[in-house]
């Protein structure tokens, strides 16, 4: 197998400093592959918009802080990077797609000139040369009436539109890898799809790697290969998305499937929500973390913690209970 | 956006009606009228006249409200703001020839302030919270705090004891010599725009941090964007909007300004023939005087409307 596009090796990433310092990111390593679609899972809180940023080295800084760790992109670790040479990898070889559609995009300037923007900056293309890769970006995007569209302003689209011209903007310089922090959870559930697709396919013609974020289980069995499943800061679970649909062995991803409806069972079966609060970061309970609310906790859970364990070569988890080599 | 300029220059009309409305009748009710202060000044020909002459002479004979008719209508008709009541020389005359120069200084001190606290606001802002910003917040509370009319009395001052040197006070006209009338009106310019040069700079900086935490200015940064670029092309302008806001409401307070900065530096502007008007009771100069600014701060805000299509595209669009 060649060497992952991105691997991130024991990033700890903490907020303030002290005794009311919350670690949001708690000694994680996963690898991205060339070309791979990768979800990270995880409801709020759990650290997933932390990890992205950190990628990014756009934590806001302070109170943001990476503590440890590596973040190796293309035999590069990123976090030693200095700030300036960390601007020709961002929206160059790494974008980043945000959540909010409606905020993300700058109000007062035309959508061609943001679409532009990365491609003069990044490629030195003139404005002119610029704008027009930026009209065969929206055609790629499926904007229709693309030129016209340039010397628009954001107000003028809806959210799913927006959400194509990110998507468009993000792929401007043609990255190697696309964080997209959960890009589809502002939209119309109609509207997600056609999205969520259109990132799918247009990231697979030009074999970008993805890292989705979500917290939404049905897409993560849709469109990732991949998939790490966050919690408390840490990576409990991680696996293929068709083995971790098959067999989730964390309890909290059985419970994450337990509480979702499928189409594919029989009528009347009750959805079982996980019980308990999510975990407040700057109070983790000992052991493993999520040992207040799962339903088969141990001694050892209490006082223990867990880390990622194989299963098998490719499906690791963090429990001391479920079934492990 | 023609019918929107057309729909709010109809809108300033009734504005202006009223606001004539309340300077003619205000400064008619100021104690002490401007025929005791004839026939107390002894002058020969208002002691031969008896009161009721004096009065009809001067057209104060009738109902107020006939004389403001008469005054609209003349200005409406014949462009005429009335004539001096101690001079009698055309009121709008005088104002023509002052007003360039009331608006020179007026725009000199605008200009040197937003220059100043525009620049300064930003920095404030992209390095908050540093030695810089603080000694600039400092500085600039020390500028709101310092009234106008003290430093120039005190650059009139202290100058002239130190160094032998002082402001000129013989006013060159802008026609007569474009360079020294600009040195002349500089220093009273600077220290006019001294305090909204100060409010500037804290009102840019505030409006900056606003927007440097805005999601977009994320997606800037994520583009691989300089903070220069990311300030210059994303930051200000959607910070700016407010700004201009600002020059809009500040228009009163810099003329009301002017009015006292002329006096001291013996500029023969709007102000200082204002201030004159007002010792003498000359009504007609002043009611002209207050509608002629009252004018010009409701085009300015027109302007500053306006000029949010600029700024902002959804304006643009309406």
């Amino acid at each position: 197998m060649s060497k992952p596009l991105l691997q991130v090796r024991n990033l700890t990433t903490r907020f303030g400093d002290g005794l009311g310092a919350i670690t949001a990111v708690n000694n994680i390593s996963f690898n991205v592959d060339v070309g791979e679609t990768l979800a990270i899972v995880g409801e709020s809180g759990s650290g997933k918009s932390v990890t992205a940023l950190s990628i990014m080295q756009l934590l806001p800084d302070p109170p943001g802080r990476i503590m440890a760790g590596e973040i190796v992109f293309d035999g590069t670790d990123l976090a030693k990077l200095k700030e300036e040479e960390m601007r020709t990898i961002r929206g160059n070889q790494i974008s980043m797609i945000f959540q909010e559609p409606m905020t993300s995009l700058n109000p007062s300037l035309t959508i061609g000139l943001q679409i532009a923007e990365p491609i003069n900056l990044h490629k030195k293309l003139p404005w002119q040369k610029a704008y027009d890769k930026a009209e065969e970006l929206l055609n790629r995007v499926r904007m229709p009436d693309a030129r016209s569209r340039l010397s628009a302003h954001p107000y003028q689209f809806s959210g799913g539109m927006r959400q194509r011209i990110m998507i468009a903007m993000a792929l401007a310089c043609q990255p190697r890898l696309i964080i997209a922090d959960e890009p589809t959870t502002a939209l119309d559930v109609t509207v997600q799809a056609q999205v969520l697709e259109l990132l799918k396919e247009l990231t697979r013609e030009t074999g970008t790697a993805l890292i989705l974020i979500t917290h939404d289980l049905g897409v993560v069995a849709r469109y990732a290969d991949r998939v790490c499943v966050m919690y408390g800061g840490k990576i409990i679970e991680t696996a293929s998305a068709l083995d971790l649909y098959a067999r989730p062995m964390h309890p909290y991803t059985r419970g994450l499937m337990a509480s979702i409806p499928r189409l594919d069972e029989p009528a009347g079966r009750r959805l079982v929500p996980i019980k308990g609060q999510p975990p407040n970061l700057s109070q983790l309970p000992v052991g493993c973390s999520f040992n207040p609310r799962c339903s088969e906790v141990v001694d050892r859970c209490r006082h223990d913690t867990p880390e990622l364990m194989k299963f098998d070569d490719k499906h690791l988890h963090a429990c001391w209970v479920a079934p492990h080599v | 956006m023609q019918g929107y300029i057309i729909r709010r220059v109809l809108a300033l009309i009734p504005t202006l009606i009223f606001a004539s409305l309340i300077v003619f009748i205000a400064i008619r009710l100021m104690p002490g009228n401007v025929i005791d202060l004839m026939l107390s000044q002894n002058d020969l020909s208002a002691a031969k006249q008896s009161r009721e002459q004096l009065e009809a002479a001067l057209g104060l004979d009738t109902p107020i409200y006939i004389q403001y008719f008469k005054w609209i209508s003349a200005l409406l008709f014949e462009g005429s703001l009335g004539k001096s009541l101690w001079t009698n020389t055309p009121v709008m005359e005088e104002i023509l020839y002052r007003l360039p120069i009331t608006f020179e200084l007026g725009m000199l001190a605008l200009i040197a302030s937003l220059i100043v606290g525009i620049p300064i606001g930003v920095y404030a802002a992209v390095k908050q919270d540093t030695v810089g910003d603080y000694i600039l917040r400092s500085f600039s509370i020390l500028a709101l705090a310092v009234p106008g009319f003290w430093v120039g009395t005190l650059v009139m001052v202290f100058p002239a004891i130190w160094w032998g040197w002082s402001p000129p006070v013989k006013f060159v006209p802008a026609s007569e010599h474009l360079w020294s009338n600009f040195l002349q009106l500089l220093i009273p310019a600077l220290i006019l725009g001294t305090a909204f040069s100060a409010i500037t700079m804290r009102l840019t900086r505030t409006l900056m941090l606003e927007v440097m935490r805005q999601d977009y200015v994320r997606t800037a940064k994520a583009k691989g964007l300089s903070t220069t670029t990311i300030v210059m092309r994303h930051a200000l302008r959607n910070a700016l909007i407010p700004v201009i806001t600002l020059v809009g409401l500040q228009a009163g307070a810099l003329i009301g300004g002017a009015v006292i900065l002329e006096q001291i530096f013996v500029i023969p502007g709007m102000g200082l023939l204002l201030l004159e008007a007002v010792n003498s009771r000359d009504y007609p100069t002043i009611t002209g005087v207050f509608f002629v600014f009252g004018v010009a701060i409701v085009f300015i805000n027109l302007l500053v409307d306006l000029s949010y299509g600029f700024l902002d595209p959804k304006v643009r669009s309406r």
